[in-house]
């Protein structure tokens, strides 16, 4: 059954319980790492070949002189123009009925083009079974009809699950509500990036403090394919000039 | 300045070497096509030593990239699609370019392998003769040149900090793979003692490539402005050096001498320079 699904996080709600974490790995059969303690209570570190869903913490100070905490699941956004796609040469990466993007594990061969592509440090390599790994929106649930397991397990409802036009509408009404309260930060990632994130975010501060290229920084690799090649070009044709000219015959001279 | 948050794609050693084999490969293919094309009998033996070099070097290449994959028995995935087992090619990409690229330029190797291995007994080519054989190595220098610059835009087509930010990469890599080339025929053409002139000539081509590719080093950290500051750290400040050494060192040797010692140590020099070079752009953008 196609349909164009998608996320809408929304920050404002998120208490930080990493159930999400947890369903994802329980559902997808992820042992994880080991987990890294640092000075805060984000013990996964990052999005990578084990973690797909990762709850970031950042803590901020408030006006009134105290600390506010910014809590976020990130997730892979299944780009409508997606980079980790445009590079990967073995056509391993697809999109999927669902409008998701996809790695077929049967395809891969693990040469990380797309980790180098990814704008949102979403994909690992898994050294075990050699290939690129990152989420597959619960493939398997979605074919299945149910929804992904971060979105069902998540107590707040802060990971919300739908069609992507209703999360849009969601997310939009829920935006004029904050705005509506006072919340003059608050604002909506991912839908003028990559020509439209099929994972939405609420956020409260710049896109930046949360790991995410602002619209501006929001760009295909592809954006530097012909200059590179013109720039190799030019090169090639000054260094054959070069060539010739050195490679004349002097009658003898030198 | 532009804002990165990615996960490196830890290509490695593997790359490194496949880079700088790769970018020799074509450029001494080049070198010896344009020696041939210009039709100088006395550089007939140093073309045909081009031709004989390119293929030991460029065979090595498939294997560091086969390799460096997560499944080596999947290299075949770059060029065949595995679902249709139809040709898998995508243009705007440059890893998927590359892979065809390499092999293409695999077959014009093989050929003009096998014809300078034939001439080595016969004195003359036993096949490719004439105006063929003059198209036949334009169009593999062609590929060989592709070769050496593609692989610095498959690091810009990415949204890795440092490769990303800047243009210049495959250029600075083919002027780079053109003065290793020079450089490594003078070597083995001095060891192999063939004729002098040929010797000068490799030589005086390599003054051009090295300006060619000092002038591509500036534009390079011109295009990359405040981001260039990543290179400050001094692990690669150091590299930075020995890539400076292996550039301007042969370069006032070639200038300054044509006796031996220095010839050879020149040679050597731009060497190890074109190798740091790609050390230090591929792990310096990584870490």
């Amino acid at each position: 059954m196609a349909r164009t699904v998608g996320f809408f996080t929304d920050t404002t709600l998120c208490i930080g319980c990493k159930a999400c974490e947890v369903a994802c790995k329980e559902w997808n059969q992820l042992p994880g790492h080991a987990p890294a303690f640092g000075d805060g209570y984000d013990n996964t570190g990052q999005l990578d070949e084990q973690n797909w869903r990762h709850v970031q913490f950042h803590e901020r100070p408030t006006a009134k002189g105290g600390v506010a905490w910014n809590m976020m699941s990130d997730v892979c956004k299944h780009c409508a123009q997606a980079s980790c796609m445009e590079v990967c040469p073995t056509n391993a990466i697809i999109r999927t009925e669902f409008d998701t993007v996809y790695i077929q594990p049967s395809v891969c061969n693990g040469c990380r083009d797309c980790i180098a592509a990814c704008p949102y440090h979403v994909i690992g390599f898994d050294e075990a079974s050699g290939l690129a790994r990152k989420c597959t929106f619960c493939y398997d649930r979605l074919q299945a009809n149910l929804m992904p397991a971060c979105a069902k397990a998540c107590p707040t409802e802060s990971i919300k699950f739908g069609d992507l036009d209703t999360m849009r509408g969601v997310a939009g009404a829920r935006l004029n509500q904050l705005r509506g309260q006072g919340m003059s930060e608050a604002r909506l990632y991912g839908d003028k990036e990559y020509g439209g994130l099929h994972a939405l975010f609420l956020l409260t501060d710049k896109p930046e403090a949360y790991g995410l290229p602002n619209t501006e920084n929001a760009v295909l690799p592809r954006r530097n394919n012909m200059r590179s090649y013109l720039g190799s070009a030019v090169t090639a044709a000054l260094g054959i000039v070069g060539a010739v000219f050195a490679f004349r015959d002097r009658g003898g001279k030198e | 300045m532009p804002q990165h948050f990615v996960a490196p794609p830890q290509w490695e050693w593997y790359i490194v070497w496949y880079f700088f084999l790769g970018g020799l490969a074509g450029g001494a293919y080049a070198l010896g096509a344009i020696l041939r094309l210009m039709g100088d009998q006395r550089d007939a033996p140093v073309s045909r030593l081009a031709f004989l070099a390119t293929l030991p070097i460029l065979a090595i290449c498939p294997i560091l990239l086969t390799l460096d994959l997560g499944r080596p028995l999947r290299f075949w995935h770059m060029l065949i699609d595995s679902r249709t087992f139809g040709l898998n090619f995508k243009y705007w990409s440059p890893m998927s370019v590359g892979a065809w690229v390499l092999l293409i330029f695999s077959l014009f190797a093989l050929v003009s392998f096998l014809e300078a291995l034939g001439s080595l007994r016969s004195g003359r080519a036993p096949f490719l003769t004439g105006a063929l054989g003059r198209v036949f190595v334009i169009v593999g220098a062609f590929f060989g040149l592709f070769l050496a610059g593609y692989t610095g835009v498959l690091l810009s087509v990415s949204n890795q900090p440092i490769w990303s930010d800047t243009w210049a990469l495959g250029g600075l890599f083919l002027a780079s793979g053109l003065s290793v080339a020079a450089a490594a025929l003078t070597l083995v053409a001095r060891l192999g003692r063939h004729e002098e002139s040929a010797e000068a000539k490799l030589s005086r081509a390599d003054r051009y490539f090295t300006i060619l590719e000092l002038a591509l080093l500036v534009v390079f950290f011109l295009s990359l402005g405040a981001v260039g500051t990543q290179f400050l750290q001094p692990r690669w400040l150091a590299l930075w050096v020995v890539v400076l050494i292996g550039i301007l060192v042969p370069f006032v040797l070639q200038m300054a001498s044509v006796r031996r010692t220095p010839v050879m140590l020149a040679a050597v020099l731009t060497l190890v320079g074109g190798l740091a070079l790609r050390i230090v752009v591929i792990f310096g953008a990584q870490m």
